[in-house]
């Protein structure tokens, strides 16, 4: 256990501006859906949810700003990063809780709630209230078509998504050689491989763009196709907003080390923008062999 | 507000006169009129006295404690934190408690799922606020509703002996015979029990779940719905009759040749004061719930119908909300429950009481032109 | 700023600035504490309409809409805004001290949890002022009414839960790295205090379970506004999908309100037995076991919704273990009473009515974890009444222990020990008289959740309603109480408690502003 006195910061006022921020852009988006929904203008809500994002983007400016300010100062010790690590570890781990949710409605669609609407198992007698209905994952046709109208074919894993798995496995290869570049100092080498994986990050990023289109558009899976869409837009949705917010954060590293930020030996922020790329790539295998593949 | 209080007041008052009448100290669990309840209560009983005596072990070691080994009566304290034998000991004996307390329970549990082997099949349908009961196989299925009137909600009169607990057409069973219930529901998720026959079962819409239940002793059974299922899941009282097998052969058909009789309506020739009068009756049987006695609703959730200029400018439309509903919302498509007749009756109501007077009117004729146009 | 990095040994900012930028894990703490009871007032505040609805059969007060949005916000209110953030408000507190640190590892992080607080509840407290009212779907908001049916209000729930996941999750995780990295040098951790334990424990099944009820809010979002069918069969979902997904949240939820104040008696009975605790590793190891169990039991708040045969089995044994845990702790705490030298002042008094009530709670919870049997509790009041008496005499009394024990630190001044004994008597009385009758009217067949009852129910709910008021009333007499103690009083010294030991007896009372900037050696 570290003896040296432990670094606690002045007063700050960016976590009362993050929650101000966070409230009117909250609001905002709350007001966004209830007045769209009820057909009514959404003018006043666009308003405050813009309102409420741009405080939240100044917040993170300024809020990493200090962080990093204080890091290039050297007043944290190596207890300091270890609470950075433990905060940022158990930070991926409820990401992942948050993940397993959504994969938890898969399975109990799948493996329950499916096979009883079509008349299999312990609830079978279920059938009786949706005659007609047939068990089948992926779901190609819906308990009550008129309401949830279902798609017409499915995405097949082994062409884009496939090449997809590949960008994301090799870009989180990529920031493994980018890390080991910085640990040897190697700062040009750095760049190029942080390079490399966010043109990676992009172009799985178009890829999966691309693919929503097609699926909305030639497929008709969507949102409302049913249990099978719900999930699978919710699941890769989700996903990349992941990938959007990795990329985001992979920039912002590769900014610092232009400006010649980080040591080989003290770089925690380049480390848990790893980590957190490493999260979103184990993320989208699950997703790759759960929704796509099986 | 003036006269809210003395309603409330009033209301007191009545509730205070008639305490002493109503004195009931019931403090357990029935034991129920079923194998399965009396299984229940005796497992029950079982686990609560187990639990009684560990709690009397467990609080007399501890009072003991408390009166004997305080300061003020000179206690020194001991200083042992640890005894193996001991913890081993309470954690080997409760295991042991519990094992004695699952065997009983596994068994019981098993034969509530045995739904195999039925006599009679009755499909339950939860709506909001009431049920639907279908005879499987016999063509012949009605709702039943709470029958306690407002006036005795809201204090206004007296309350009477079933207050809450009674409906206008209870579920009739024949004595003896297993029963099987189908459970599903309309909209929300509702829970049909019988605490005499210890079923309690959620209805989930759109799956169906099951229960069975075998009544030898002929009564009256009352229960409620057990889940929260929105404004008024106070009031779904649950009313069960069993009958001996041939009363309830007599009661299915003559309940089969009314509903017969009924159906032959449509075809009569109505007047527009006849099917307000009918139409007066279903309203308050199915619609006051969401829409208001006097028509007034409960705006955004519950739109009012009094003065509704929607509603009233276009009769198809209107026929189509009752007819089917309007997805994703409360309100239900009455076009499977009620007969041509009631739609017919209550869409004329609606169009010439609670306020509006729009002199037009629908036939049961019409209604069911409006629903052949519509496959 | 950042070249004054050592230069943190001065008091606090001046003026509102203290609160709104404070990084000091004392003020955050007192934060977290003040919130906290203005929610529990709140929320008692609709628990006594609740009650006076019930005081006699009919409507007398409210419709039945708004009894059931009554309901929900108590409960919720109750659950996110009193319980949880008086518990991290103690950790806030207490752990730094505990643990021989500065402060939490995460200082500005800890501000945000906070504050995100008042977002949150701002937001829930609004949707009573909204078209079509608050939430009405009760505390567990089980879909389809609360997502098809819900009123608009719904929307802002979700995202006013979503602000609260941030928070608590945010609070977790600071807690977890102050435990893990910041303890004194030679604080193993098999010498932690109890509290210190349990709250390492609960931060983790707060992670494990905060986001899992963000996804699920967000499913119902999505199912409301954007056509997904996660609840809905006719797209192939289910109804029964959102419970399971709840209820893996919210079992490990109720021992997240218990949990800490195991650890706070685990302090308390200690001290005022002037003996140390029986059987310490078994204590923490029962803690370990009750979180691991609390993940594989989530279905028995789901016995009558039609689960498999298989599955009701599986969950009602796994629930069942958890009272060996349970026992032991209960057994130890009873162990260490016995032969010690006992005195009774407020926290013990609070402590030892916590032991027998909560152990009235955990039978009746084990009651209903029989499943057969539990088709006829389910849904009651005798559901009610189990988790008042785990929750008010558990949670609560935990509480109200932890503060007049840690209240000498915090304020430097003693309580009035006279009012404090007359407050725990008075609780207690009012609380049994509200919460015991609740057993007989749900076994007698009264359903939970209505605003209106049948004629047999009156006498019990009659009786009930007063014990409430008495100790909803009572419970102004804390808040006297401990103004009173913040404003002045006897001086408190360093060690009030002869029996007491830890880290936090040994820095001044009241604690001064900044402890522990080099941290304590422990032998
Ligand atoms: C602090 C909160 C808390 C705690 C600690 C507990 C503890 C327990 N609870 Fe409770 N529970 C709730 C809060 C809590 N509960 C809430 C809020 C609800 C309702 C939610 C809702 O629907 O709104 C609920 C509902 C609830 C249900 C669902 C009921 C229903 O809806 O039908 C069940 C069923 O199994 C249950 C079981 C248990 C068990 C077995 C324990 C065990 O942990 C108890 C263990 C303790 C003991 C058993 C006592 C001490 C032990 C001994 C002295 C040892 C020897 C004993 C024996 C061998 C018997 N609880
Ligand atoms: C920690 C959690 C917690 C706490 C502390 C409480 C405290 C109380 N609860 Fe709560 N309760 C829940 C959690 C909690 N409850 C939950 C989760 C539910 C389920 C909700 C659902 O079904 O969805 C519930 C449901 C619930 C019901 C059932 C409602 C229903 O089914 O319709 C009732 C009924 O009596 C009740 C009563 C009370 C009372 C009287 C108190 C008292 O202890 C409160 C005392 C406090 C005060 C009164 C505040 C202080 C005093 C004042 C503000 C001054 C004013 C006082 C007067 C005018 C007298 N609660
Ligand atoms: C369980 C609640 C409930 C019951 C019972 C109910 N309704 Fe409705 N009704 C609603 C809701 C909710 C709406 C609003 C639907 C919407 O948002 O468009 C509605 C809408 C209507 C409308 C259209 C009004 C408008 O402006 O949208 C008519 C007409 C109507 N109901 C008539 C009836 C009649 C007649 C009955 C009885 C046979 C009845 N309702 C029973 C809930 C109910
Ligand atoms: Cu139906 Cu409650
Ligand atoms: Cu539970």
């Amino acid at each position: 256990m570290a003896n040296q006195s432990y670094y606690v910061p002045e007063q700050s006022k960016w976590p009362i501006v993050a929650t101000v921020g966070m409230f009117i852009m909250m609001y905002g988006i709350a007001s966004l859906m209830v007045n769209s929904s009820a057909g009514e203008s959404t003018r006043g809500a666009w308003i405050t949810f813009t309102v409420g994002s741009l405080i939240m983007v100044y917040m993170l400016f300024g809020w990493f700003g200090n962080v990093i300010k204080e890091s290039r100062a050297g007043l944290y010790s190596s207890q300091m990063d270890r609470s950075f690590r433990w905060g940022m570890g158990w930070f991926i781990f409820s990401e992942v809780m948050f993940f397993a949710a959504f994969f938890g409605a898969l399975f109990y669609a799948r493996v329950f709630a499916i096979p009883w609407l079509g008349g299999e198992g312990d609830k079978g007698s279920t059938n009786m209230l949706w005659e007609g209905f047939q068990a089948a994952w992926p779901l190609i046709h819906t308990p009550d078509p008129s309401v949830y109208p279902p798609p017409k074919s499915l995405i097949n894993p082994w062409t884009l998504p496939l090449f997809n798995t590949i960008l994301l496995v090799t870009s989180s290869v990529t920031a493994t050689f980018a890390h080991h570049a910085l640990k040897r100092n190697d700062r040009d080498k750095v760049k190029t491989w942080l390079i490399a994986t966010i043109a990676l990050a992009l172009v799985f990023l178009c890829v999966q763009g691309y693919e929503y289109v097609h699926a909305y558009r030639d497929l008709n899976l969507t949102l409302q196709s049913g249990i099978y869409g719900s999930t699978f837009f919710m699941l890769t949705g989700f996903h990349g907003v992941h990938v959007i917010l990795g990329t985001i954060i992979l920039v912002v590293i590769t900014l610092r080390i232009f400006k010649g930020h980080f040591s080989a030996d003290n770089h925690f922020g380049f480390e848990a923008a790893c980590w957190y790329w490493h999260f979103v790539d184990v993320v989208w295998l699950g997703l790759f062999i759960f929704v796509y593949v099986i | 507000m003036g006269v809210q209080v003395r309603q409330a007041m009033a209301g007191l008052a009545i509730s205070l006169l008639s305490a002493p009448a109503m004195a009931d100290w019931t403090m357990n669990m029935t034991p129920g009129v079923t194998a399965v309840s009396n299984e229940i209560f005796n497992l029950h009983m079982t686990i609560l006295w187990i639990c009684v005596v560990i709690g009397v072990i467990v609080f007399a070691v501890m009072f003991w404690s408390i009166f004997a080994h305080r300061k003020s009566r000179g206690a020194k304290p001991a200083n042992f934190h640890e005894n193996t034998t001991v913890e081993i000991l309470w954690t080997v004996v409760p295991i042991l408690i519990l094992v004695g307390m699952a065997i009983p329970a596994t068994s019981t549990l098993v034969k509530m799922y045995d739904t195999e082997a039925s006599d009679l099949d009755i499909m339950i349908t939860g709506y909001q606020w009431r049920w639907r009961y279908d005879y499987i196989g016999e063509d012949y299925g009605f709702f039943s509703s709470m029958s306690t009137s407002w006036d005795e909600i809201y204090n206004r009169t007296e309350k009477g002996e079933n207050y809450l607990l009674e409906v206008d057409n209870p579920l009739v069973i024949p004595a003896g015979k297993k029963v099987r219930f189908l459970m599903t529901a309309n909209d929300v998720i509702h829970s049909w029990w019988v605490p005499a026959f210890a079923v309690k079962k959620d209805t989930i819409p759109g799956f169906i779940n099951e229960a069975w239940t075998r009544v030898d002793k002929p009564g009256i059974y009352r229960g409620q719905c057990a889940e929260l299922c929105g404004k008024d899941h106070a009031f779904m009282p649950i009313v069960v009759k069993v009958v001996p097998p041939d009363e309830y052969n007599d009661w299915l058909e003559a309940q089969k040749e009314a509903a017969a009789r009924e159906r032959e309506l449509t075809s009569k020739d109505w007047s527009l004061a006849e099917l307000v009068e009918r139409g007066q009756r279903v309203y308050a049987a199915q619609c006051v719930a969401c829409h208001g006695a006097e028509g007034r609703g409960n705006p955004p959730i519950f739109p009012a119908l009094r003065g509704n200029e929607r509603m009233l400018g276009d009769l198809q439309w209107h026929l189509g909300v009752l007819v089917n509903g309007v997805r994703g919302t409360a309100m239900q498509a009455y076009g499977d429950q009620l007969s041509e007749v009631d739609l017919a009756a209550v869409v004329t109501f609606t169009r010439n009481a609670l306020g509006n007077n729009q002199g037009d009117m629908v036939t049961p004729l019409e209604v069911r032109d409006f629903k052949n146009a519509q496959q | 700023m950042g070249s004054h990095a050592q230069d943190h040994h001065h008091g606090p900012a001046k003026g509102i600035s203290r609160w709104l930028f404070t990084t000091n894990h004392k003020d955050i703490g007192s934060m977290y504490l003040i919130f906290s009871f203005a929610m529990f007032l709140i929320g008692g505040a609709m628990a006594m309409v609740i009650r006076a609805e019930l005081f006699q059969p009919g409507l007398q007060i409210v419709e039945p809409n708004f009894f059931n949005q009554m309901t929900t916000m108590h409960g919720l209110i109750m659950v996110f805004g009193a319980v949880m953030p008086a518990f991290v408000g103690l950790a806030n507190w207490m752990l730094p001290l505990m643990v021989g640190a500065p402060d939490m590892a995460l200082p500005r992080m800890n501000n945000w949890s906070f504050w995100l607080l008042p977002a949150a509840f701002l937001m829930l407290l609004s949707t009573l002022f909204m078209p079509g009212g608050a939430p009405n779907f009760g505390w567990t908001f089980y879909a389809p009414l609360s997502t098809t049916y819900g009123p608009p209000s719904t929307t802002f729930f979700i995202f006013a839960v979503h602000i609260m996941g941030v928070s608590s999750i945010m609070g977790a995780i600071n807690v977890i790295a102050t435990i893990l990295n910041m303890r004194a040098p030679g604080m193993t951790l098999m010498k932690m205090p109890l509290f210190v334990w349990t709250w390492l424990i609960t931060a983790f099944l707060l992670i494990a379970v905060m986001p899992v009820l963000a996804g699920v809010v967000t499913m119902m979002l999505m199912d409301i506004h954007f056509g997904t069918s996660f609840f809905d069969a006719a797209g192939g979902g289910d109804p029964v999908l959102f419970q399971h997904i709840f209820w893996f949240f919210g079992h490990p939820e109720v021992y997240i309100m218990i949990l800490p104040a195991f650890g706070v008696v685990s302090q308390i009975i200690p001290a005022f037995a002037r003996k140390p605790l029986f059987g310490y590793a078994s204590m923490v190891y029962a803690v370990g076991a009750i979180a691991i169990l609390s993940f594989l039991v989530w279905a028995h708040h789901m016995f009558t919704v039609g689960i498999p045969l298989f599955g009701q089995l599986f969950f009602m044994y796994a629930t069942m273990l958890i009272a060996v845990p349970t026992g032991v702790k209960v057994f130890n705490w009873v162990a260490t009473m016995f032969r010690g030298s006992m005195t009774f002042e407020a926290p013990m008094l609070f402590s030892v009515a916590f032991v027998i009530l909560f152990t009235i709670g955990g039978f009746s919870g084990l009651m209903l974890a029989i499943a057969p049997a539990d088709f006829q509790y389910h849904d009651t009041y005798f559901v009610v009444a189990h988790f008042h008496y785990v929750l008010v005499p558990g949670a609560i009394f935990g509480i109200y222990a932890a503060v007049y024990y840690w209240l000498p630190k915090w304020t430097g001044h003693m309580y009035d020990e006279v009012l404090a004994k007359t407050h725990f008597w008075m609780s207690f009385v009012g609380m049994n008289l509200a919460f015991f009758p609740m057993h007989f009217l749900g076994l007698a067949g009264m359903p939970r959740r209505i605003p209106d009852y049948a004629l047999q129910f009156s006498n019990f709910n009659m009786i009930s309603s007063i014990g409430a008021f008495m100790f909803g009333l009572t419970q102004l007499l804390f808040l006297f109480i401990v103004v009173k103690c913040a404003l002045g009083g006897p001086k408190a010294p360093a060690k009030p408690w002869e029996g007491a030991e830890g880290l936090e007896w040994e820095v001044d009372s009241p604690a001064p502003y900044h402890t522990f900037s080099t941290p304590p050696e422990i032998k």
